[in-house]
């Protein structure tokens, strides 16, 4: 017969002080692990929203970025009256040549300066893009005038709407912020591509070439034929699979808290055990009448590893709230395929809590598990006889 | 209060079971606090320096490391006062066989070989493949991490396809460098020819790497460069090499905030620890406080007494905690090894002595300050209430 749990309940609310403190010093373990999931979370959530599955991204052979990436004219002339590639609202083919670069500004986060991503393109390229202005207007092609993201307005002081930020060959003029959802483009700088290559002597090769399919298939189709055309030496890769890549710029960072994690968890769980050691010294007597009324040993470990995982899913619940709040954080990583700065946010999702939880709930079994089998050891009459 | 350290001493280890986990969690937690400790100051402290690169200087363009700088700059730069050697540097995006594995992926520079090795003087060569290197204009040299990695032998033929470009090189020699791992070295005549006439590319690099005549120039000497070229078409910005790689490190994230967080986490979680075993000791003993205090103990004494043992307890976990984390420190250095250069850093990572005292003073704040609310409730403590205690 099993002991009620109600019973554990009570004995971890008489000793609330010790129950809290120790399931406190897992829960921090436990909201160090919550942050660094979350972290990856938001940043897999930033790639995937950028990314349109109908589009495809056409590189250099062999190249597995846009920044170290040349098309030649003639490929992208080629490339642009490919069949199976969907029309835009002019009826021209939806192939977008663009020309991508970084330049160095001071951040809130970093004031010597970090790397963002600067984007030339034309309309069609917009076009191609679920992204919004949100504030002033576009960029007018033939300009020195440039549209921020809404991450880089932020994060950015000096690359507000109205000023001037300089890169390539002068001045340009930041005449509007946009806002594709939570995705990469916020954290881009766009210019007309024409003004933007001739400021790079690049007018005759764009870095990349984005088509969009009419559909899945002619999607495979197309990235095989493209990839088999020797003449154009491309590489055609999914914006997908592009992007999905690109969550890996948040590996060191996450393989860190996991690391801390793990460490601060062990800690943890030593002081968790010394709590349910002291539990059980502290119950001797009522061991011993509990075995006296008929319950088994294995009633006995049972109970006292219930108790156990009771105040580490206690903990696990405490380590998820004091994560919650990094929902509202944005941060930026350096994302090394770009060489420039991704800002996202941090994504407590179900997932991730549920690692978490299950994360303190295995601690507190492992943490049970010596002081339940000594509980469930114990002589009756000597645990009796206990003072 | 040292009067009392045998009473002290065997009331830590009454309960041996619960002094060793306490001990064993403060130490893990405190081992912890060290490698991040550790970490911090090699990331952002750069970590020890050899005094080639301490002297050594990183020339690039103002705006950003991908816009180009033309490659006369190199004649202007090494008549700069302080400067012992200039060698140019492009970056060359080449793909070595299949790209896919990443065991293929190295940094690939075209340089000035004559020069190279002025910048570099830690770089280890011999004399007869340092001479093939400058005698021949498609050779290479790799580090030897590279050649291992990929099991180069010299002579080796090396394909590196490019864009617009692809490059036939022949490993001419293998150095040895302490500091960076995987880097191939080739000539920069060869690329500038190999590259079609008129391209706008042919005569522009993207850095300069300068060596300065000694430590205290540095900083001088990347001023006068950036003076130079301030009012030209192509603005250039120095720094030393430690700061431009530390700029690297700011790519990895907002770490010094991350590693802030995680210490103070740390340090907040051993104080939890440390103050609950302290109090579940002085708990099950309210008797006996009670006992001592009718023998004459001041309600100090019994304080010092608690304090003491928590402060034990606490330095003897600060010190496995050092042991534990200069093993670990040595553990990710080795685990490393394969590191980017810009990291090289924590592959030299050890708990220095700094960090090591800084645990330990760590260890004894959290002991001091765990101690005090069980020690002054048993002080506290009227002997009467303590002998009527029932624990």
């Amino acid at each position: 017969m099993a002991i009620p749990i109600s019973y554990n309940l009570r004995n971890l609310m008489v000793r609330k002080t010790t129950t809290i403190m120790t399931a406190l010093g897992i829960a921090l373990s436990v909201a160090i692990l919550v942050a660094s999931l979350a972290l990856v979370n938001g940043l897999r959530t930033v790639f995937r929203n950028t990314a349109n599955p109908l589009q495809l991204l056409v590189l250099r052979k062999g190249g597995d970025s846009e920044l170290g990436s040349i098309v030649s004219t003639e490929a992208f002339a080629t490339l642009r009256s490919q069949a199976g590639i969907t029309l835009g609202r002019r009826g021209e083919p939806l192939a977008s040549p663009e020309l991508v670069n970084v330049v160095n500004l001071p951040s809130v986060d970093n004031p010597k300066g970090m790397n963002v991503t600067v984007r030339g393109l034309t309309t069609t390229g917009i076009e191609m893009r679920k992204v919004r202005l949100i504030a002033g207007r576009w960029f007018q092609p033939g300009q020195r005038e440039i549209v921020v993201g809404k991450a880089v307005a932020k994060r950015y002081p000096s690359a507000r709407i109205g000023r001037q930020i300089q890169f390539g060959k002068g001045d340009w003029e930041i005449v509007g912020v946009m806002h594709g959802g939570e995705s990469a483009m916020d954290s881009e700088i766009w210019g007309d591509l024409n003004q933007v290559s001739g400021d790079y002597n690049r007018q005759a090769s764009p870095s990349s070439v984005l088509l969009q399919a009419t559909d899945a298939p002619t999607l495979d189709a197309l990235q095989h034929s493209i990839e088999d055309d020797r003449r154009l030496g491309a590489r055609a890769i999914t914006e997908q699979d592009y992007y999905q890549n690109q969550t890996s710029s948040g590996a060191p960072l996450e393989f860190l808290g996991i690391f801390v994690a793990v460490i601060m968890a062990i800690g943890g769980g030593f002081a968790a055990i010394n709590t349910m050691y002291a539990a059980v010294a502290l119950r001797a007597k009522e061991i011993g009448t509990l075995r006296t009324l008929g319950f088994s040993e294995t009633s006995i470990l049972a109970s006292f590893l219930i108790e156990s995982m009771l105040l580490s899913v206690l903990a696990g619940i405490l380590g998820c709230l004091l994560a919650l709040p990094l929902n509202w954080v944005t941060t930026g990583v350096g994302n090394f395929a770009s060489f420039s700065e991704i800002a996202f946010q941090f994504h407590t999702g179900t997932a991730v809590m549920f690692a978490g939880l299950t994360f303190a709930i295995v601690l507190g079994a492992l943490g049970g598990f010596l002081p339940a089998r000594s509980a469930a050891r114990k002589e009756i009459l000597s645990a009796l006889r206990d003072e | 209060m040292f009067s009392y350290l045998p009473l002290v001493l065997r009331n830590a280890v009454r309960n041996r079971r619960r002094t060793a986990l306490t001990v064993a969690s403060v130490a893990v937690s405190l081992c912890l606090l060290g490698v991040l400790l550790a970490l911090y100051r090699s990331l952002f402290y750069g970590g020890d320096t050899t005094p080639g690169q301490a002297m050594r200087l990183v020339v690039h363009h103002k705006i950003a490391l991908t816009q180009d700088l033309p490659v006369a700059y190199e004649e202007k730069i090494a008549q700069i006062p302080g400067v012992r050697a200039v060698t140019r540097l492009r970056w060359f995006g080449g793909t070595y066989k299949d790209a896919r594995d990443t065991r293929n992926q190295f940094a690939q520079f075209a340089i000035e070989p004559q020069t190279l090795f002025d910048v570099y003087p830690e770089f280890r060569i011999t004399a007869s493949e340092k001479q093939a290197f400058l005698s021949q204009k498609t050779a290479c040299v790799a580090s030897r991490a590279l050649a291992e990695k990929l099991s180069w032998k010299l002579g080796e033929r090396i394909t590196l396809v490019g864009m617009p470009i692809t490059l036939e090189l022949t490993l001419a020699g293998i150095f040895d460098d302490p500091g960076v791992s995987s880097v191939l070295y080739f000539n920069w005549a060869y690329l500038r020819d190999s590259l079609p006439v008129g391209d706008d590319h042919r005569d522009m690099v993207q850095q300069f790497y300068v060596e300065a005549n000694n430590k205290d120039v540095v900083s001088d000497v990347a001023r006068q460069i950036d003076e130079a070229f301030a009012d030209s078409p192509y603005p250039t910005k120095s720094e030393p090499e430690q700061a431009f790689f530390l700029s690297f490190v700011s790519f990895l994230g907002n770490l010094k905030l991350f590693l802030a967080a995680i210490c103070g986490a740390v340090t907040f979680t051993i104080l939890l620890i440390s103050a609950n075993m302290l109090s579940m000791s002085v708990r099950e003993r309210t008797r006996e406080v009670g006992i001592l205090k009718t023998l004459g103990f001041s309600s100090g004494e019994i304080l010092e007494m608690v304090v003491g043992e928590a402060s034990l307890i606490a330095v003897a976990g600060g010190l496995l905690g050092c042991v534990l984390a200069s093993g670990l420190c040595a553990a990710i250095a080795a685990a490393m090894k394969n590191a980017p250069g810009f990291v090289s850093a924590i592959k030299g990572l050890s708990l220095s002595p700094l960090a090591a005292a800084l645990t330990l003073i760590i260890a004894l704040l959290i002991g001091l300050a765990s101690s005090v609310v069980p020690g002054l409730s048993a002080a506290r403590t009227s002997i009467l209430d303590a002998l009527r205690y029932n624990g």
